[in-house]
């Protein structure tokens, strides 16, 4: 039994070097993104000790464009085709939140039925998005159908969108003062289908993907977010309500007629990952009622867009408005000193403010449950950056 | 796993602009108007004068009890309100807005640049997820400081969520967060060397 | 006299006139064959620059599927890529990671522009942060307009940079 010590001095005989380890050597740097399978445009710094992940430090601004100085150069309605860029997947509630400023601040009260086809628009774009994010976690885990199928039934959602907007995915609808065309005919039937026919299918989804036990063992019990760290860590959409927080901005702050629809904010109490992937899911079941309902109640006919200056502006004033995007809270502060111009646009997203629990979750990880983490935080690195 | 909780039914009750018989402080709050900064147009003060609603103003009643005078108040509308503190009380006033009205955390931080007064505004939105009846609100917390040489306190030990928010700030108004363990590159290329982007005098090339 | 002859440099001169000849007595049969491999197995590499890469994975997915067309699903190591599809805009801080990636691909390589924003910096084009297209960045071989270009484009462009793949000579 030869002591470490003894096996350098040997060492030194035979003329070796023999090099102690230090804390340094153990750990290893990894730089995810942005070119890797699993990072977007996203890069993040980790370091590993093994196989556990010991730091994390996000790096994004890859895609900063400086959306809100562009906006100061651009008059409201010039500024809504840019602004939707940022989640063109999930356009109308990214610039549904600015409308809502806007008109607040111009003072635009908009016709009911307009505010019916808005909230429409906004709840078919949460499908579409929530699919994407469903199928690039089901790619993530290395679940090829889970790319493929919500890919596919995505496609019939952005048909509808198609008909009613007139494109595929920058739908540029929302506009301060209402929509910017009545929905077309027969599209009320088409839509019900749709929902029916989705409807099932989301039961075929939860039997081969989320029932799975392959599924479960990789996200149960991994990165749990306990309800004060939510809290204290300020995330938003379906990682808070995933710790056992029901905030849905459509309950907590009814913006439009989201407080005449009868709907449940879907929560779970555990706060793992599963619970991360399951709550936006439960959410595009809730919105498959939310959209029955929508289309009942909708006035038959009437004016769908208030009519609007050329130049629309308001006294000077600021307005912060907020609507539950696919990924949270979306706040738009807008101050305005009078001018058509906005005097500064800022953007609060709910990417930016879930991307401070990346760090946090992944410290004490497995590598090997990086992505599952990762994209279960409802992350889209090119809202983050603006 | 889901509840229907009726939030929204309590702040909705009291923001209708019940007839009130105290004495109205909107008047009063509304010569700081910092928001007003901007000598462009100030028309409408008349018309847009509605009774501030009583849950709002009651809250600001009780920060004011506090702190008396030494926080203005800008606004008061229905779910929205926005005081403005001194730089160096802001820890002060964000710890009490923090542990005894229950704002528990920063939806999101930004800054405007006000070249005229010659000050940058940071602004700080606070909202609650633990009261219910606080959950449709904000209240934005604000703080001036010199353009020249722009320093604030950072809020980073009282709402661990303004980490990447100042970080932000730092870089696109370059205020510098005393106390903030990263006031470094963020969004920016590494190699940015111009002045922060979102300040009035950095200019888009040909516009 | 001999001597001279055989010098290096005569020899490599050799070479390479005899190579030229074989490569043009062989261009046009194993050219083809050649070509005819790189058309049916573009790999392309997963850099998603910006937005458009919404629309590139929806052209992955089951109603566009360009596996139909000899496209693989971005899923590899850059190191056995051949096709790079810039999809959207290139900021000032993806700009360097861009020429990086494109520099450790193997020969041949491709490049796509997808989107008004690699083209010409579309919409962005007077952001502070944005590259006014990505031509100063990488050698593109076909341009695909729209923002973002419909699935239906992005087939249409791979398909004329197999066209011009299969024009090309091999070198």
């Amino acid at each position: 039994m030869t002591s470490l010590e003894d096996k350098f001095e040997e060492s030194k005989k035979l003329g070796l070097q023999i090099v102690r380890e230090t804390e340094d050597d153990r750990l290893m740097t990894l730089s995810v993104g942005p070119q890797h399978p699993g990072s977007g445009h996203f890069r993040f710094t980790i370091k590993v000790d093994g196989d556990y992940i010991v730091y994390c430090d996000p790096d994004p601004g890859y895609v900063h464009r400086g959306e809100e100085k562009m906006c100061e150069y651009r008059n409201v309605i010039q500024n809504i085709p840019h602004l939707e860029r940022p989640v063109i997947h999930d356009s109308n509630n990214i610039t549904y939140s600015y409308s809502l400023a806007i008109e607040e601040l111009v003072g635009i009260e908009v016709p009911r039925r307009g505010q019916y086809i808005r909230a429409l628009a906004s709840e078919l774009n949460r499908q579409v998005y929530t699919l994407y994010w469903l199928a690039i976690y089901g790619i993530f885990l290395g679940h090829s159908t889970m790319f493929m199928w919500p890919t596919g039934d995505r496609e019939l959602f952005i048909d509808l969108l198609e008909a009613l907007t007139g494109a595929r995915v920058t739908h540029a609808f929302n506009i301060p003062g209402g929509v910017r065309n009545d929905i077309p005919d027969g599209f009320k039937d088409r839509c019900v289908r749709q929902v029916r026919y989705f409807q099932k299918r989301l039961k075929e989804y939860e039997d081969i993907f989320y029932n799975m036990p392959l599924f479960r063992q990789r996200t149960e019990g991994v990165a749990v977010l306990s309800k004060e760290d939510a809290v204290k860590l300020g995330v938003a959409g379906s990682v808070v309500r995933a710790s056992g927080i029901p905030y849905d901005i459509r309950k907590a702050e009814p913006y439009d007629i989201y407080n005449e629809i009868d709907f449940k904010v879907q929560y779970m109490k555990t706060g793992d990952c599963f619970a991360r992937s399951y709550v936006p899911f439960l959410d595009m079941k809730e919105s498959c009622y939310i959209i029955e309902q929508l289309l009942d109640k909708m006035p038959q006919s009437g004016e769908v867009r208030a009519k609007l200056q050329p130049n629309p502006k308001g006294p000077p004033g600021e307005a912060y408005r907020r609507v539950e995007s696919g990924r949270g809270a979306l706040g738009y502060y807008v101050v305005s000193d009078g001018t058509p111009k906005p005097y500064r646009v800022k953007i609060s997203v709910g990417s930016f403010r879930n991307m401070l629990a990346l760090p946090y979750l992944l410290v004490g990880q497995k590598l090997a449950d990086m992505p599952a983490v990762y994209w279960s935080l409802n992350y889209w690195p090119v809202e983050a950056d603006r | 796993m889901s509840t229907n909780k009726d939030e929204p039914e309590k702040p909705a009750a009291s923001s209708p602009p019940i007839p009130s018989a105290a004495k109205p402080p909107a008047p009063a709050a509304k010569p700081p108007a910092p928001a007003a900064a901007k000598p462009a147009s100030g028309a409408q003060p008349p018309k847009k004068e509605p009774e501030a609603p009583p849950f709002e103003k009651g809250l600001v009643e009780e920060i004011k009890k506090k702190f008396g005078e030494s926080i203005k108040v800008v606004f008061i509308k229905p779910l929205r309100i926005k005081i403005q503190v001194e730089p160096n009380s802001i820890v002060e006033v964000a710890t009490f807005l923090r542990d005894s009205m229950g704002f528990d955390h920063a939806e999101s931080v930004g800054g405007t640049d006000y070249p005229k007064d010659g000050q940058i505004e940071v602004i700080y939105h606070l909202g609650s997820y633990t009261r219910e009846d606080l959950g449709a609100h904000i209240l934005s917390l604000t703080a001036r400081t010199s353009r020249d040489d722009a320093r604030l306190p950072t809020l980073i030990n009282v709402y661990k969520s303004v980490e990447y928010h100042e970080r932000e700030t730092f870089e696109m108004l370059g205020v510098y967060f005393e106390g903030h363990p990263r006031n470094d590159r963020f969004l920016l290329p590494e190699d940015w060397a111009d002045i922060p982007p979102l300040r009035k005098d950095f200019r888009i090339k040909g516009r | 006299m001999k001597k001279e002859l055989v010098s290096p440099t005569n020899i490599n001169v050799m070479v390479s006139k005899l190579s030229d000849i074989l490569v043009k007595a062989l261009d046009a049969p194993l050219g083809y064959a050649i070509n005819w491999g790189r058309v049916w197995s573009l790999w392309p590499v997963h850099l998603e620059t910006a937005c458009c890469s919404v629309e590139f994975g929806a052209a992955s997915g089951p109603r566009y599927d360009v596996e139909r067309f000899g496209i693989i699903e971005a899923f590899g190591s850059l190191r056995q890529c051949d096709l790079i599809v810039v999809q959207g805009t290139v900021t000032r801080k993806m700009a360097p990671r861009l020429r990086m990636v494109y520099d450790q691909m193997p020969e041949p390589k491709y490049v796509i522009a997808m989107g008004a924003c690699a083209i010409t910096g579309g919409l962005y084009i007077d952001s502070y942060n944005v590259l006014p297209g990505v031509d100063g960045i990488v050698p593109v071989d076909v341009y695909v307009p729209g923002c973002p270009p419909r699935p239906e484009t992005l087939i249409q462009g791979t398909m004329l940079l197999q066209e011009k793949i299969k024009r090309s000579k091999i070198k």
